[in-house]
């Protein structure tokens, strides 16, 4: 646990993550080509669903960093209403538009596979649902911070509802299979191995891996951003007294 | 495309544009902050005293 | 647990005094109701269809009115400070203030309900459920409403904003509620809905006063 407080210090974390940025930024590029060349061009027509599997290369990571990025803010505020860090309050203020826009991502490109496949842009069932609530969640952490004129009231309120919402989470990771739903099953986590093919398999996985590297890199960007803002804040503060 | 061309198309722009979009918002206000702070540091400067135990040159590394 | 009935019958009598309160969130419950026959016209069979999932949407709105109060009044006149005082710890006292909010809003809206089903066309073997399914999913509206009149204490447009951030966690509720109706509707069974709202109810009885206590501590704080 040792380096996890040596990071706490923000002027250190950012001297850190400015280092490993370039790295992120390179890596994020490459996998990212390398994944839309599969999954556009390099990889087979579903036997079923026919060239719109394609879209599944898009919308399942982004489906997952909607969740991903939902649960590394609760754990950044869990932490923050732990231990006090006020780095991991950056890091979810700084997270939550992206949280929101891979979720928006996830329901349009979903819609957009709905279409074809199943004859409607939208049902009601309980995945769909649900993920709409969580981009609900994001939306109303976003309000609740910026509702207070005490920014550390926002931030300690968003927390808690942070940390509320995570039930969430397990009603969406698991509402395909406890539900009858239109929606298919969870295809690659799962206990008996991934039940899809490998050539599928591949640009899934080398999006879901450039998806997360553009969160990070777009992490360390916002929370420089966010930290800077609250040092202008405090200039203007001390400026006015 | 089998005749889905349209949308496997507009779900990948959708995707490309949000991402775009995410992105250079972010960096343009990191500048724009970047930018502001600078200039209150400069008229706030004298009164500064903890700048040189904690630099905050550290958190405004630009890549 | 002294403390506890103190301060349900405090919230009571301050309820009861005042009137005006639960009254109106007990008329907007009406009101929206008896909207939506003029909405979406009268032919008895469209009411039917649609009479369980607007008296739980009416109801769900309605508890929102109310859920900014719950905590504001202590939170300006300081009752809030002198709550988290005493040696009580917060969570019951909150449990406490909880049952008060049911007490003034989700108990009258239950027992409107029946009416506003006559209102509506709903057939009368759907009345139990109904009443059953509101009795166990309204208490999980008032803590979970809690939770949101909590965190939103000392903010601005408090009373939007708790609706926005209560609305989407109780989704699930309306789901389970309107689902038991209609399967008592349809004459199916509707046990396995009313259970599920029991679960809701149980998981949110310990949960959600230990988060709305997190959230009073640090507005006060």
């Amino acid at each position: 646990m040792n380096w996890f407080h040596w990071l706490a210090n923000p002027a250190r974390f950012m001297r850190f993550a400015a280092r490993l940025q370039p790295w992120i930024m390179a890596l994020g590029l490459l996998t990212g080509a390398a994944g839309f060349y599969f999954a556009l061009f390099a990889s087979p027509a579903d036997y079923q669903q026919g060239e719109t599997v394609r879209i599944m290369y898009v919308h399942v990571p982004s489906a997952w960093m909607a969740m991903f990025i939902y649960v590394v803010m609760a754990a950044a505020a869990g932490s923050f209403l732990i231990w006090k860090h006020p780095l991991a309050d950056v890091a979810a203020q700084a997270a939550a538009p992206v949280g929101a826009g891979f979720t928006l991502m996830a329901l349009i490109t979903g819609s957009l596979w709905g279409q074809p496949m199943w004859g409607t842009w939208w049902v009601w069932d309980a995945r769909l649902t649900s993920v709409l609530i969580l981009f609900f969640l994001y939306l109303g952490y976003i309000a609740l911070v910026n509702a207070f004129d005490d920014p550390e009231r926002g931030s300690k309120a968003g927390a808690i509802l942070l940390l509320v919402g995570v039930v969430n989470i397990p009603i969406i990771k698991f509402s395909v299979d406890w539900w009858n739903t239109l929606h298919q099953p969870a295809s690659v986590a799962r206990m008996d191995g991934p039940s899809i093919d490998p050539s599928m398999l591949l640009p899934l996985l080398l999006m879901a891996a450039a998806f997360k590297l553009y969160f990070l890199y777009l992490l360390i960007v916002r929370m420089r951003g966010e930290l800077m803002a609250r040092r202008i804040r405090l200039l203007h503060l001390s400026d006015v007294s | 495309m089998g005749g889905y061309a349209t949308y496997v198309w507009s779900s990948y722009g959708v995707v490309v544009v949000m991402l775009a979009v995410m992105l250079i918002s972010s960096v343009i206000g990191g500048r724009t902050r970047d930018r502001e702070l600078t200039a209150l540091e400069e008229r706030v400067g004298p009164r500064r005293q903890r700048r040189q135990q904690n630099d905050p040159e550290d958190t405004r590394h630009d890549a | 647990m002294k403390c506890f009935f103190v301060l349900v019958r405090r919230d009571l009598s301050l309820a009861l005094r005042q009137g005006s309160d639960a009254a109106m969130a007990l008329m907007f419950f009406v009101i929206v109701v008896t909207l939506f026959p003029l909405a979406v016209g009268p032919e008895p069979g469209v009411l039917e269809r649609i009479s369980s999932g607007i008296v739980w949407v009416a109801a769900l709105l309605a508890a929102m009115l109310s859920l900014d109060r719950m905590f504001q009044t202590d939170y300006d006149d300081g009752s809030l400070e002198l709550m988290l005082l005493t040696p009580v710890p917060l969570e019951v006292l909150v449990l406490a203030k909880c049952l008060a909010h049911w007490l003034t809003t989700g108990l009258p809206m239950l027992l409107i309900a029946p009416l506003l089903g006559v209102f509506m066309n709903m057939q009368t073997e759907a009345f139990p459920v109904l009443l059953a399914s509101m009795a166990l999913g309204t208490p999980v509206l008032s803590l979970l409403g809690g939770v949101g009149a909590a965190l939103v204490l000392g903010a601005r447009r408090a009373g939007t904003l708790v609706a926005l951030l209560v609305l989407p966690l109780t989704i699930p509720l309306l789901i389970f509620g309107v689902s038991a109706v209609e399967a008592a509707v349809t004459g199916q069974s509707a046990k396995a809905q009313l259970l599920i709202l029991g679960a809701m109810l149980m998981a949110c009885l310990p949960l959600a006063p230990w988060a709305t206590a997190a959230a009073l501590r640090q507005a006060a704080g």
